[in-house]
């Protein structure tokens, strides 16, 4: 029994102190105590997350197969805990001035953590539907935060709509799974699939279904319809947190899920992963370039970034896997950076997010336009840029898996993609003049700006290691 | 003889209605709530008819799992849908149209 109880101590920490958060918060005053709380959350998880990255691995499973800690959860987890940390101290500045300091919102962003925590640690249908909701649940209130929007709780409602329906889906479909395989666990379902003859439709249709919700949660075409929307309507710092660590999250599972419990009829689901690829890479390319907004933009940009992804799995190998964490982990540095900016833009007081309002910006901060031109170059995947390889291992993986069709589609998508980035950087530099922005940039938000933007630039020379890791954590997943 | 396809069957058309529910629905939000509880209920008759015929408990198990979540679900779901009605004063689905494009 010990042993199980240690391989999810991070999560029991995390789940024990949002739950004592609460608890101060409720009785110890309110929203008085809102600041407080969002740092001690802030610190508690990059600090679990230290220990998840660094403590030597114990590894292994638990509670008889359900729960497995191994390198690719711990990589996940690490990335996952240290960004949500950054995000919510991030995110103070913006939520304060707008009254929005509730201390609610620390504690629900921990137990989203907490969720996705569970989620990449899943080896058990259940422990996957359980990690997935609580994550979920815990979003679709945060989406909401700012209740007297209109347009926020417009957002929260179509997530929470569109959410529970891929649920469903996801739900309907782990149940042919389990009628097909007579168990929940991953390891029993490949043994059940590997051992079948002929056409096993239950298991094909439960693999479409549970995909089917994946690709809603990591927002692949076409199942992209809700990340628009309510990219736009929550408020900013929300909308930050779902363009990161949820992603990374998703994309985690999604790669365990199709490893571990469908490897052995890869050739069905590398079809389905290689066409979201495609979709969403060149819809996300393409609706960007009319968009006026930038939260929208950026949502288009991370369904584009979502299609790269998911061609290191479409590649089926495990270097495709570590092509896949390389390019989460970079994805979710230059989002975090980019939206730093984005927490920043106001004028008079009030949030803006008009991509005009960002001409000739270089005249009024050039020191801030310049890290942002250098994480859109990034983004863009301009070379020398950290940004071009984590575009450059994804079209590696999917080239040595034969899939040359698919990497040349990903260098068109891309061509397509730098437009609308460099549209800003144009804007930025040579806009016409008009009222922009003012107001300054909070430390945290600066901090975390040119920090992502210096990776950019010093990521070249090594990826500060990243690359090793990746492929420790991909051969536990995918190794042979 | 009700055998196993039987369930199945009813699962089924419960989970399609459920889906048709969601995107057929012109009338108001309340009716997709219920769409989507209807959606989690098809499951949980899947799961158990399944459970039933391997003899295996771990359906049954998963389907309590359901249940609690699905509770869960319906409760923020209201909770948002009320906040949503206090700013805006209507739940037709037609006026959920603040964002497009």
């Amino acid at each position: 029994m010990a042993p199980d109880l240690i391989l999810i101590l991070p999560e029991i920490l995390l789940a024990v102190f949002a739950m004592a958060a609460l608890l101060v918060g409720a009785f110890g005053g309110g929203d008085i105590r809102a600041r407080p709380i969002l740092w001690g959350v802030a610190a508690f998880m990059a600090l679990v997350g230290l220990l998840v990255g660094l403590n030597p691995p114990a590894v292994g499973t638990a509670f008889g197969g359900a729960f497995t800690l191994d390198g690719f959860a711990r990589f996940a987890k690490a990335g996952i805990l240290l960004g949500a940390a950054i995000l919510l101290l991030m995110s103070e500045d913006f939520l304060r001035r707008r009254g929005l300091l509730r201390f609610e919102f620390p504690v629900l962003i921990a137990l989203a953590t907490l969720g996705m925590m569970v989620m990449v640690s899943a080896s058990d249908l259940m422990t996957l539907y359980m990690g997935i909701e609580l994550q979920a649940l815990a979003l679709y209130v945060v989406a909401a935060l700012d209740r007297d929007s209109p347009r926020s709780t417009e957002a929260g409602l179509k997530y929470f709509v569109l959410g529970a329906l891929s649920s469903g889906l996801l739900l309907y479909g782990a149940s042919l799974v389990y009628g097909y395989a007579g168990t929940t666990l991953f390891s029993g379902i490949v043994a059940a699939a590997a051992a079948g003859e002929g056409p096993q439709l239950g298991l094909l249709l439960g693999l479409v279904l549970m995909l089917t919700g994946l690709a809603f949660k990591v927002s692949a075409v076409p199942f992209h319809m809700w990340t628009p929307d309510v990219y736009e309507g929550a408020p900013t710092p929300v909308t930050a947190f779902f363009a990161t660590v949820p992603k990374l999250a998703a994309l985690a599972l999604f790669a365990r899920l199709v490893h571990e419990a469908f490897g052995a009829i890869a050739a069905d689901w590398r079809q389905i992963v290689a066409f979201l690829s495609v979709a969403s890479m060149f819809l996300g390319a393409v609706a960007a370039i009319g968009q006026t907004d930038i939260k929208r933009l950026m949502a288009y940009s991370s369904i584009s970034h979502m299609g790269f992804a998911l061609m290191g799995l479409a590649a089926g190998t495990e270097f495709g896997v570590q092509a896949l964490l390389i390019y989460a982990a970079i994805y979710v540095v230059m989002n975090i950076g980019t939206f730093a900016f984005i927490l920043s833009m106001e004028k008079d007081g009030e949030p803006v997010s008009e991509i005009a309002s960002l001409n000739m910006y270089s005249a009024i901060a050039p020191g801030r336009a310049l890290a942002l031109m250098v994480l859109l170059f990034s983004l863009a995947g301009v070379p020398p840029l950290v940004g071009f390889f984590g575009k450059l291992y994804v079209i590696r993986a999917a080239v040595q898996a034969d899939m040359v069709w698919l990497a040349v589609a990903a260098v068109i998508a891309s061509v397509i993609a730098a437009f609308y980035y460099l549209r800003i950087v144009y804007l930025m530099y040579f806009g016409a003049p008009r009222e922009g922005l003012d107001g300054g940039m909070a430390p945290a938000q600066w901090i975390a700006l040119s920090a992502s933007a210096l990776a950019m630039v010093l990521g070249v020379i090594n990826l500060f290691g990243i690359e090793g890791l990746a492929a420790a954590a991909a051969a536990t997943l995918a190794g042979a | 003889m009700i055998g196993l396809e039987h369930f199945l069957v009813v699962a089924a058309v419960l989970f399609v209605t459920g889906i048709f529910g969601i995107f057929l629905n012109r009338k108001n939000v309340i009716v997709i709530l219920m769409s989507i509880e209807l959606m989690l209920l098809a499951v949980n008759i899947n799961l158990v008819a399944f459970s039933a015929h391997a003899g295996d408990l771990v359906g049954q198990v998963f389907t309590l799992f359901v249940l609690t979540v699905a509770a869960a679900e319906a409760a923020i779901g209201l909770a948002i849908l009320v906040c949503f009605f206090r700013v805006r004063r209507t739940i037709e689905v037609a006026d959920i149209n603040m964002m497009k494009g």
